[in-house]
């Protein structure tokens, strides 16, 4: 079997989509684990120092486009698997099986996805675009220990004072938690995990990953927010 | 006229030697031979699939929309052979013995024999192919007991050990039609037999989806098309068994073989009401651990479980003791409609008896179960639950599938249970080499009347279908075919076939033509009720004579009042049922006729007239020890063929199971 | 059980051939019995049809004990009725009460045509099998079937894997049409037994690429096959499946 046609089949979309899932699982551990540098209660100098390090270190920078490929391929992949399967059926039914048998994360993965998609331009229009290309105003250069740096914290929280934007991402996270319960357990089973010793463990581990990475994302803008950091 | 062809020598040497001198088509002359297959169920789907292997080009066909549906799957229980794993003192010999006897003497020894032989090969060959059996912790694979034995013999899975080898039949004929070998028309049913020049070569059939007829050209015909149980309507048979390719071909000139041998299995679930549309069996190896019994006052009305144990009459282990539970079907059922008869029967009908499973539940595998868990003095509660745990693991299905259709839990309280018509031992009349009297028309499994005598054994139906599909049909097939290597494929356009076309055109026509008042369903309810009633579990000649006078008057109603909706040009299946039922129809009053020629009892069929003292069946061997062959020979009338049926090694003698 | 009778409303399905656009009817029974089956409260809807000179309603059924996997009924939005682990034709009327509406069609899927009414062609699994769903051992090259012991587990897997009756449910139930978990059945049917070893790898590919050529959907772990499956036949499958295709696919030349 060709790579070609090993990727074109209906299990091989799934294992592009279950292991870009699982690389995307492992980034957003290490985004949260950064971002949670925001609590450290030192105005911000722990994060901002980490935010550098990831910025300007070349192996961070080279990841950083395998995690631009790693989730557009996940979204591309997400939307013609998404497309192509609603087009095998193309006659649907009167009274629609709703949740018997499923459950509505587990059936709505292409919203919850697009959901997601759209947070991403706005996170990265927010964050990510005036870090690396266009600047902002409220991106000031500070100095630590004698390295120049973004101000980064600042950004933060110039952004969360606004009731949308925390609205907006909180929304998000949602989306985010629900998307994780189904594709923690889901991508693991694509891979190939079957013993039931196993899929039980990763049900529970997704379900305590997905809650716990979506609430701590959520805490970020809301603490701002409310001027707990 | 009427020549069996059973090989010379002594009983054990007989298929060896037939084999070892039996005609051989070389393999490249195999490619030019083509073999039309006519259901495939465990004996059609085995059939294909090794006359497949072996080169032949086949053309397999089914009126279901896969193969894989064929009634075969039902099959519950399990497969005998003789395969002496449990070193109980099983052999070839005892297995050909029990069938025999089993069948009350009026099997063909040769044919038991060989029967026997070839079992161990079939579990061999099923296990191969992938047939999940169930096993022992070591490993190894697992028997069980069923009736009319005193041996572990059947090999299983679950309750759907039919289900399992049809599956692998089912994977092995698929597997020839990706390679090219056999070539699969679902969805077809086949209406009539082609003759050329005295030789079956080919059918008609019905494409079941737009309704056009089909002409197929064979160098020979197979047919392995089952039981024809549904005669009586209701039944444990599948909604569509049916007897038309068998009827079709007996038409045509081929023997149909002993009729009236049906077999009333006595486990099944009773009826509970006139919308029923078909009966349900629980597997005879149920008895292995249910045991049998009704209360001992008339007209008890207390629920099971408040009858005291001394209230209970176990009457298999009272009547039968060396047997038990475990006596042969037809002895099984009549005692239970004895019973009922009597005034002891159960439930609402009072048409039932109970099948209990508390007490090997507690004693065989609660107790068991908790001395592996070193449990000691457990409670009943425990050993119930152990004991769940095991029952369940054995027959899960089957008890799951009782409560959805009952409501009631067996694992709590008793089934209720009643004979039903489940298996026909007759059918078309075949040699030693399974061709009927037309040449190159060949009969399998169930449709045909070879093995069972007047009573199939438990777990034996599945040993004869896959024997006659995988072992016997692919060495006398050769002995047919070596002498038509030179026959050129009959192009369907010939004479023959233009006019067997006509004809099922016309009988089509004629049926939806009748546009009478009454329905399909109401013809084959009322033939069925005929059938039951007067050609049922107990049979006597007044009862058969009335029998035929009402069916012959059914069938005139029939053709001037049946209705049928619809076109034949499209999918139709009220026209596709009411071709059945006309055939069930005719086949009825052949039953009938050889059940009043039988003036004996004997395994299934009991004939008032003669009965012991005890009640139990009389055979006659002086007067029927043959094979009853019925000719076609116009409406209403037949010429009675006989095989005579001789005994050399297995000497009749009065079964008891006491 | 408590028996006791109802009227009900019917809405079914109705579609004269594959070209038809089809549409529902309406179709009141009277006085079924909770102890009739599913099938019989249709057989007597259809013997009140033919008496009063419709068509019938025309639908898949052969055994009625839940074993040939020919029934086929989406039943108030759900295969096979509203009971766990039961096939259409072990459905009985005690599901329901007097004044019920049901609505019944057949399995939608593109792989799945609808023939006529409620009967579909699912000759797309015959398919799929003839891509590899077997062991390849000609009648008589067996040796004798204790010669190789399998381990009680694997057996008892590979027999709840093969339970699988073939009906389709988990086709009609995916909200991607996915024949997976009938793929997966097979495949970890011969997968999981020795003798089926030999061709692991290209079973596993033939039968996903014929499941794709056929237009059925790809899988995505909703688990909505496996709750309505007769057989409980369990999702576990479909990742025992996913490695074994994996596996194959990266090894193979």
């Amino acid at each position: 079997m060709k790579w070609s046609e090993m990727f074109t089949s209906s299990i091989g979309k799934k294992l592009v989509m279950a292991l870009t899932g699982l690389f995307l699982i492992i980034f957003l551990v290490v985004h949260a684990g950064i971002n949670a540098c925001i609590w450290a209660n030192d105005s911000g100098e722990m994060f901002n120092k980490a935010a550098h390090f990831m910025g300007s270190t070349v192996v961070i920078r080279i990841a950083e486009i395998g995690l631009f490929l790693g989730i557009f391929l996940h979204i591309i992949q997400g939307l013609i698997l998404e497309f192509q399967n609603r087009s095998k059926r193309k006659q649907g039914y009167a009274v629609p099986m709703g949740n018997k048998g499923s459950k509505w994360y587990s059936r709505s993965m292409g919203l919850l996805g697009t959901i997601l998609l759209l947070f991403f331009i706005l996170h990265w229009w927010h964050f990510w675009v005036p870090a690396r290309f266009i600047g902002h105003e409220e991106l000031t250069e500070l100095e630590i220990n004698g390295v120049h740096m973004h101000n980064m914290y600042n950004l933060m929280q110039y952004t969360f004072q606004e009731l949308w934007v925390v609205i907006a991402y909180v929304f998000a996270c949602f989306s985010l938690c629900w998307h994780l319960i189904h594709g923690f357990q889901s991508a693991f089973r694509t891979v190939g995990v079957s013993n039931s010793k196993y899929v039980s463990l990763v049900q529970n581990v997704g379900i305590g990953y997905s809650i716990i990475i979506s609430l701590a994302f959520a805490m970020m803008p809301v603490s701002m927010y409310l001027g707990w950091v | 006229m009427l020549d069996s062809k059973i090989p010379a020598g002594p009983l054990e040497q007989k298929w060896v030697d037939y084999k070892g001198h039996v005609k051989l088509v070389n393999p490249a002359n195999k490619r030019k031979l083509e073999v039309i297959v006519v259901g495939t169920g465990l004996a059609g789907a085995s059939a294909a699939a090794a006359l497949g292997e072996l080169g032949y080009k086949v053309k397999a066909f089914c009126f279901q929309d896969s193969p894989r549906r064929a009634h075969s799957i039902a099959a519950q229980g399990g497969i005998n052979a003789a395969k002496n794993y449990q070193n109980d003192g099983d052999s070839v010999f005892r297995l050909f013995y029990d069938t025999v006897k089993g069948g009350d003497y009026r099997a063909r020894e040769a044919n038991v024999h060989r029967l026997a032989e070839v079992s161990v090969n079939i579990i061999d060959q099923c296990v191969a192919q992938g047939v999940p059996f169930a096993r022992e912790y070591g490993g190894l694979l697992n028997n069980r007991s069923f009736g009319g034995t005193q041996v572990k013999r059947t090999f299983y899975a679950a309750g759907q050990t039919g289900q399992q080898l049809l599956i692998g039949a089912y994977q092995a004929m698929e597997r020839q039609v990706a390679l090219g070998n056999v070539e699969m028309f679902s969805r077809h049913e086949m209406l009539d037999v082609v003759m050329v020049d005295g030789k079956a070569r080919g059918i008609i059939c019905r494409n079941l989806v737009n309704g056009e007829l089909e002409r197929h050209f064979g160098h020979a015909v197979l047919l392995c098309t089952g039981g024809y149980g549904n005669v009586f309507y209701l039944s444990t048979n599948a909604m569509g068994s049916n007897v038309t390719a068998a009827w079709k071909a007996h038409k045509k000139g081929a023997f149909f073989g002993n009729p009236c041998f049906t077999q009333i299995h006595p486990t099944c679930i009773p009826v509970s009401g006139d919308h029923q549309s078909k009966l349900t069996l629980m597997s005879e190896s149920l008895r292995n651990d249910g045991r049998i019994w009704v209360p001992k006052k008339k007209d008890d009305t207390r629920k099971a479980n408040d009858i005291p144990e001394e209230e209970r009459d176990y009457y298999l282990e009272r009547r039968y003791p060396a047997f038990g539970n475990l006596v042969p079907r037809d002895v099984a059922s009549r005692a239970a409609k004895e019973r009922c008869d009597a005034g002891y029967g159960v439930g609402t009908t009072k048409q039932a008896v109970y099948l209990d499973f508390k007490y090997n539940l507690i004693n065989k595998y609660g107790k068991t179960e908790a001395g592996k868990l070193g449990i000691e003095n457990p409670d009943t509660e425990t050993l119930i639950r152990l004991g769940k745990e095991v029952v369940k693991e054995e027959y899960g299905n089957l008890f799951d599938m009782y409560e959805k259709i009952t409501g009631e839990n067996p694992y709590e309280v008793p089934m209720r249970i009643y004979p039903a018509v489940h298996y026909t031992m007759g059918g078309l009349w075949v040699d030693y080499e399974l061709m009927t009297n037309v040449k190159g028309l060949y009969c399998l499994g169930e449709a045909n009347f070879s093995d069972h005598g007047a009573n199939r054994l438990g777990a034996s139906a599945l040993m004869q279908g896959l024997a006659d599909g995988y072992f016997v049909i692919p060495y006398t097939i050769g002995n047919y075919l070596a002498d038509e290597i030179a026959t050129k494929p009959i192009p369907t356009t010939h004479e023959a076939f233009v006019q067997t076309e006509k004809a099922v055109a016309d009988r089509i026509n004629t049926l939806m033509n009748i546009k009478g008042k009454q329905t399909v369903e109401s013809f084959h309810k009322r033939l069925g009720k005929i059938m039951w009633e007067k050609c049922g579990m107990a049979r006597n000649a007044q009862g058969l004579q009335e029998a035929i006078t009402e069916i012959q008057q059914l069938k005139k109603e029939f053709w001037s009042d049946v209705r049928i909706p619809g076109g034949i040009a499209e999918m139709n299946p009220e026209l596709d049922k009411a071709g059945r039922v006309a055939d069930f129809i005719e086949l009825g009053e052949l039953m009938c006729k050889d059940a009043l020629n039988r003036n004996e009892s004997c395994g299934g069929h009991f004939r008032e007239e003669s009965q012991t003292e005890e009640g139990e069946a009389k055979r006659d061997d002086v007067n029927f020890a043959y094979v009853a062959a019925w000719e076609y020979k116009g409406e209403s009338n037949w010429e009675l063929h006989k095989e005579n049926l001789e005994f050399e090694v297995a000497k009749p003698t009065q079964r008891s199971y006491k | 059980m408590e028996h006791y009778m109802m009227n009900l409303t019917l809405k079914v399905w109705r579609q004269k051939n594959a070209n038809d656009k089809g549409g529902f009817e309406s179709y009141p029974v009277k006085n079924i019995s909770s102890e009739m089956s599913f099938l019989e409260m249709i057989d007597v809807l259809n013997e009140e049809l033919i008496r009063d000179g419709k068509d019938p309603i025309a639908f898949d059924h052969d055994c009625r004990e839940g074993i040939c996997g020919a029934c086929s009924m989406y039943i108030n939005g759900r295969p096979h009725g509203p009971w766990e682990q039961n096939t259409t034709c072990q459905l009985h009327m005690r599901a329901y009460k007097d004044g019920d509406t049901i609505t019944i069609e057949p399995w939608r899927a593109n792989a799945f045509p609808v023939i006529k009414d409620l009967v579909v062609d699912r000759s797309a699994f015959d398919r799929i099998i003839q891509a590899g769903g077997y062991i390849s051992v000609n009648t008589g090259n067996a040796v004798d079937a204790n010669a190789m012991p399998v381990e009680k587990d694997k057996a008892d897997a590979a027999f709840a894997a093969a339970a699988c009756i073939g009906c389709g449910a988990c086709v009609a139930a995916c909200k991607n049409s996915s024949a997976l978990l009938f793929v997966s059945a097979k495949v970890s049917h011969l997968a999981l037994l020795p003798q089926g070893s030999p061709e692991r790898k290209s079973r596993a590919l033939n039968m996903v690429a014929q499941m794709d050529k056929e237009g059925f959907g790809a899988c995505t772990n909703t688990g909505a096959c496996e709750a309505v499956c007769p057989k409980g036949i369990s999702i576990t499958n479909i990742a025992r499946l996913n490695a074994e295709f994996s596996l194959a696919a990266l090894v193979s030349q």
